[in-house]
Formats: C-alpha cells, sequence, structure tokens
C-alpha cells in the first residue's frame, strides 16, 4: 500500500504543477491520502478501550476492550478485539481482515462453547455492543472505501481544519455522507458528522485529547459520539496505546482466538 | 441449540474420584502455586427453575417444579506475552430432585506452552469441531453432559495431552486422550429420561483397558476465502454408548465400544448466506455407517430500519443406523434468530424440529437479556408436541418444559 501510494502521491504533485487547477473531489481524495500516508508505516498498536454508553435518562453501562491492529502492505489490517467487559461477554473475542472494498473476513469467538464461528460481515451499520459507534464507525479505514469531496477550510477548535465530505464506496453502509474535519498540521480527525440514509444527520463523533506516540502516530484519548436522533450517546476512552509491540501475523490466526485469554 | 444426540443414557462420572485427573490437577496445581494469587479471577453463579408442564411418565420422576443452583468459578493467568499459560474452572450444581444432576466436574485446568508456531496444551480441556447448530456430528473430543441440558452443547472436561502446528498449510492438531469420561443420564427422580434408568454404576466396555483405553484424535483445519474447512479422525471409545438390559430386566447398562471415526466440517461464509455441512463415518464394533447433516442461515440485517438483525435457519440430518439407534436419522429443522443489538443483548432463538420418518415434533425457545451489568436471564421452552412410540424420543413424550435461569457474573 506504501508504494503504491507514494506513486500516486508523486503522480498528484506532478500533476499539480503541470494542471493547477484541482477539483474538490481531487482535493478532497488527495486529503485523504495525505493523511493515510501520514499514519503509514505505525506496523502495529495495541490499546485498552472503555465505552460509556449512556442513554436519554443518563442510565450508564460499560464495555472493556483490548484491541490488537497489525498494519497490512497492500491489504487492509487486520485487527482483535478482546472483551472483557459486561462480565457475561467476557473472553468473547473478534479477529478481523479487513479488505477495503471486498467483503471483511470474520471470526467471532464464543468462550462458553470453546467456539470459533466464521460469521457474515455484512452488518455495518448494526450497533457496535449496544453502543452508538455503528460496526463501520470502529473498522479499518482504508482511503479506497469512500469518495471525497473539499468542501472548504475552517477553524476546528485549536486547530485549522480542512472540512471534507466523503461518500461510502461501500455495500451495506448506513450512511449517505459523512461530514470530517481533519486539521492540516497532522490529519487529526477532529469531528465526523454522519448522515442516515434519509440524509438526515444521525450522529456526531467528536475527539479530543490527542497524544503523538512512537514519534509520529496521533490518537485520541476520548472519542464522544452523539446521537442527535435518541438522545443517545457513547464515550470512547483509550488507554495504554502502544505501537511496534511487535505482533506478528501469528497473532493474527483464527486459532489464536483461542489462547486470548 | 440442538436435540439430544441421544436423550438417554446415563453416566455415572460426578464427582471426580479419578486418578488420572486428581494426579494432573496436582501437578499442574503445584506448577501454578506460586503464580496463583495473581491470577485473574471470574466466573458464575446460577440459579434454575424448570416447571413440567405435564405429569410425569414414569412413577419414580418428580413433577412440577424443580430447582437447581450451580456454580463455575474460572481461574486464568497468563505469562510471557500469554505464551504460557494456566488455566482452572470447576464446576458444580446441585439439584432439588435428581441425584444424577446433583454433580461437579473438572472443565477446565492444563497448561499451554506456545512456541513459535507451536503450541501445546497438557490437562483437562475442551475442544469444539463443528460447524452446525442443532446437533453437532463431528464434535467428538469431550464427553457430553446431558444431565446439564438436553441440547447437547454442555461437556465434560477431558483429560489430554493437545500439540498444535500452525502453518502457511493450516492448524495441525493432535490429541492424545488418556481417560474416558462417562456419559452422564437423569437418575430415578429425574424427567426427561428413558423409562428405565441407565446405570451408571455398571458400565461395560468393549475394551479390556476400559476406561482408561488411550484414545487418539487428528485435525486438520484451514480457511480458503469464504470457505473454512476442517478434517478429523478419531481412533478410541465411542463417547455415545449402546444400551444393554441389565440381568433383572430393571435397567439400561452403557455398553462403550470402539471407533474409528473420520469426519468433514465446512462452512461458505457469504455476506447474507452461510452454507454448512458436516459429515462423519464410523466404524465400530457392529456397526459401520455414516451421518451428515447440511444447512444455512440467512441473515436480514437491520429489519425494517431497526438494528435487530432476523437469522431463519434451516438443517438437515442424516444418519444411515435405524431411528432406535440415532435420534436424527432422517429430521428436519427450521430456527430462526432474533438479535436485537441493544444495550441488554435481547436474543431469541426458535427451533422446530420435525421427523421426516414417524413425523414427530419437537418445538425450542432460547431467550436472553442482560439485567444491569452484570446478570443475565435466560428463558427456555421445549414442548414435544407429537412423538411417535417408534422414535428415540418416545419416553420423553410428557417432558415438556419451561426453564427460567439467572446467573450473576463476576
Amino acid at each position: 500500500m506504501k508504494k503504491q501510494l507514494f506513486a500516486t502521491l508523486l503522480v498528484t504533485s506532478l500533476f499539480s504543477i503541470v494542471a493547477t487547477a484541482e477539483t474538490d473531489e481531487e482535493k478532497g481524495l488527495r486529503i485523504a491520502q495525505e493523511a493515510d500516508a501520514f499514519d503509514a508505516g505505525f506496523v502495529d498498536f495495541t490499546a485498552d478501550m472503555v465505552m460509556t454508553l449512556k442513554n436519554r435518562k443518563g442510565q450508564e453501562s460499560i464495555r472493556q476492550i483490548k484491541s490488537k491492529t497489525l498494519e497490512v502492505e497492500g491489504d487492509g489490517d487486520k485487527s482483535l478485539s478482546l472483551f472483557l467487559e459486561p462480565a457475561d461477554v467476557k473472553g468473547t473475542a473478534s479477529l478481523t481482515y479487513s479488505h477495503g472494498l471486498e467483503p471483511d473476513d470474520q471470526w467471532l469467538y464464543l468462550p462458553a462453547l470453546k467456539r470459533v464461528k466464521r460469521i457474515s460481515s455484512k452488518n455495518k451499520s448494526g450497533p457496535f455492543m449496544g453502543s452508538e459507534f455503528a460496526f463501520e464507525d470502529l473498522g479499518s479505514q482504508e482511503v479506497e472505501k469512500y469518495t471525497y469531496k473539499f468542501l472548504r477550510d475552517e477553524a476546528c477548535g485549536e486547530y485549522e481544519c480542512y472540512v471534507i465530505e466523503r461518500f461510502p464506496a461501500y455495500e451495506y453502509s448506513g450512511y449517505t455522507r459523512q461530514i470530517g474535519w481533519i486539521d492540516k498540521e497532522a490529519y487529526r480527525v477532529v469531528k465526523v458528522e454522519y448522515y442516515d440514509r434519509k440524509n438526515t444527520l444521525l450522529k456526531t463523533l467528536t475527539s479530543s485529547g490527542y497524544n503523538q506516540y512512537a514519534g509520529k502516530h496521533w490518537r485520541p484519548e476520548s472519542m464522544e459520539m452523539i446521537n442527535h436522533q435518541t438522545g443517545k450517546s457513547t464515550t470512547l476512552s483509550w488507554e495504554n496505546y502502544a505501537f511496534k509491540t511487535g505482533l506478528t501475523e501469528n497473532d493474527f490466526d483464527k486459532n489464536g482466538l483461542k489462547r486470548l485469554r | 441449540m440442538e436435540t439430544p444426540d441421544n436423550a438417554f443414557g446415563v453416566s455415572g462420572m460426578t464427582i471426580m474420584g479419578y486418578k488420572w485427573i486428581l494426579r494432573t490437577a496436582l501437578l499442574i496445581l503445584c506448577l501454578t502455586a506460586s503464580t496463583l494469587s495473581r491470577a485473574e479471577f471470574s466466573g458464575n453463579i446460577g440459579i434454575e427453575g424448570r416447571y413440567f408442564i405435564e405429569d410425569p411418565l414414569f412413577a419414580e420422576q418428580s413433577e412440577g417444579f424443580t430447582g437447581s443452583i450451580s456454580i463455575q468459578p474460572e481461574f486464568r493467568h497468563q505469562w510471557n506475552n500469554g505464551d504460557n499459560g494456566i488455566t482452572f474452572i470447576p464446576f458444580a450444581r446441585v439439584d432439588s430432585e435428581d441425584d444424577e444432576r446433583t454433580h461437579a466436574d473438572i472443565r477446565e485446568l492444563y497448561f499451554l506452552d506456545v512456541n513459535g508456531d507451536w503450541e501445546w496444551r497438557i490437562g483437562i480441556n475442551k475442544i469444539f469441531w463443528g460447524v452446525l447448530e442443532f446437533q453437532h456430528l463431528v464434535d467428538i473430543v469431550n464427553q457430553t453432559d446431558t444431565v446439564e441440558n438436553i441440547d447437547g452443547e454442555d461437556k465434560l472436561g477431558q483429560p489430554m495431552l493437545h500439540l498444535g502446528l500452525n502453518k502457511d498449510f493450516g492448524l495441525v492438531e493432535f490429541f492424545v486422550l488418556p481417560y474416558f469420561r462417562e456419559r452422564t443420564f437423569a437418575g430415578e427422580e429425574g424427567r426427561l429420561r428413558s423409562g428405565l434408568v441407565v446405570d451408571t454404576d455398571n458400565v461395560t466396555y468393549q475394551s479390556s483397558d476400559e476406561e482408561n483405553h488411550i484414545d487418539y484424535a487428528l485435525r486438520w483445519s484451514h480457511y480458503f476465502g469464504n470457505f473454512d474447512i476442517g478434517i478429523s479422525w478419531f481412533d478410541g471409545t465411542s463417547r455415545e454408548p449402546i444400551f444393554q438390559l441389565s440381568e433383572d430386566q430393571s435397567s439400561l447398562v452403557p455398553f462403550y465400544q470402539q471407533i474409528e471415526q473420520t469426519g468433514l466440517d465446512l462452512q461458505y461464509t457469504g455476506e447474507e448466506w452461510l452454507w454448512k455441512l458436516e459429515a462423519i463415518h464410523r466404524d465400530g464394533l457392529n456397526e459401520n455407517f455414516w451421518a451428515a447433516g447440511a444447512g444455512f442461515e440467512y441473515t436480514f440485517v437491520g429489519i425494517n430500519e431497526s438494528d435487530a438483525d432476523l437469522g431463519v435457519l434451516m438443517e438437515y440430518q442424516y444418519d444411515q443406523r435405524d431411528k432406535n439407534q440415532a435420534a436424527l436419522q432422517n429430521d428436519l429443522f427450521f430456527g430462526t434468530r432474533l438479535a436485537m443489538n441493544d444495550v441488554q443483548s435481547t436474543e431469541l432463538l426458535a427451533g422446530f424440529g420435525y421427523d421426516l420418518d414417524d413425523q414427530s415434533r419437537s418445538f425450542r425457545l432460547e431467550t436472553s437479556r442482560r439485567f444491569g451489568d452484570s446478570v443475565k436471564v435466560n428463558l427456555e421452552a421445549q414442548y414435544f408436541s407429537q412423538v411417535d412410540s417408534e422414535n428415540v424420543l418416545f419416553d420423553l413424550r410428557q417432558d415438556s418444559h419451561l426453564q427460567l435461569e439467572i446467573v450473576w457474573y463476576f
């Protein structure tokens, strides 16, 4: 993927010398590619995630997940999630090989039966563990999964942002479009608005507390998703980020699901 | 969820009194003595009530309501970045009516070592093979704990040495199984049993080594694109007993023969469709047969613009044996699975089984929902609507019941 990107970037920059006029679609795509290239080379990372689900009455429910991600050159990333809370799903784990526009490969491990089950990956729009995050919000964000359109430059909190509209190019998305605020300095995603299938504003995601890891990669401490249609919200807190931990393909094998804990 | 692969039968192994198990247990407990204090502790405690709608068919059986409690603590410790680990999961149930259902077991007690592509486990463990939902044909390593639930998904811990090699060609596993676990069966007072009680104190074996016969198993599993495949081979004591009348003709005596069994499990995973196949060939003392099950699951994602998913399942089971030997010799199953995908993980699974030879019918419903952070409530209903006099389920025809279970996870 890196080589391809480099080539694309080279071509794009050569092109911009020849023809200075860039459409909004081309600019949107270029920024998405730059953002992807900016974060490339993370190799692998692990992190702990705490989700706090809040309903309209303010009642809270907690989910706790350990995650591992492996960068794959020329394809989507591989990721592992181990569920720790709620207690009845403790030990349940999922493994995903994402493939951009192609359907992902996905396996689920059910500890009570000690059964590894291959599952269909069609359910992209459904809620992740009853939260306001859909599966597609948390999946690997490959450039080719969307088409893009640059909207404008705008200040966003402490940063100066590009505002970019993107349209899912994969099947079964729950969205018509998303509008993202991406900072110009380090391509941090500050805010995303999600529009449902009827093109009505459904949710807003706000990410904050960005820290830099391994001298390069920016990750947020907190991601808050607010559902405007139901009044429910989910806050995702990230802890213990670690990069280049030495994970290998073997750690992302369906057999490995059985020995995560 | 599935119907019983053999709802009759009994085997007495309850409390672990066996030397092999004790020795392994001691060895592993000694190994962990220094690390156990750092072990992660979790588990669950359950309270279960069953209500049998009809009067019992047999005189000694309990009627109406039966209650029981169960406990399953779980200790786990990992070190070397998860390359080494110890797991200890004992289990016990106390039942208000059935002495045979009051039982304890070590579900898991093993040591794990991972070394690159190699991994091995020694101790007591549970292994699952297969892809189907209504019956688990190829799944043979662990004995079924029938008294727990007639769905056949509860298993007894199996002592084993388990070696695995994970390469580009897939996962190859080798099992040495040095001790045999007898199947559990309901006692005199218990419901969901055959007319004649299975005498688990008088078990007979083909092998003169009896329960100490050493069994072996081998399995290769892999995936190619949308296909997941497993091929397995087993040589040893059959997990499924054959019943003989006792001398005084007052009970059934389980006889465990030596078998060789080859199995295949295959699943195709599409975007909405799952296609599944399991097949076995078994060669035993007086039997040589094949059996297979095949089916699909189709999922409607986000029905009616909601978060809920609805799955539709159908599976067909064939067994070359007669219907008095195999429960599912020519049976069709229909099922539906509803997942609300809500905060409480509300789920419902309904299944209908139909015997194409004798038109026997049974219906099963399973629902579950989380309350708060750590309590799960499971409701099950099993209804035998029509059972032919020659069907294996005939003695269960008045055992339709409702089961409510409240489980606290810690």
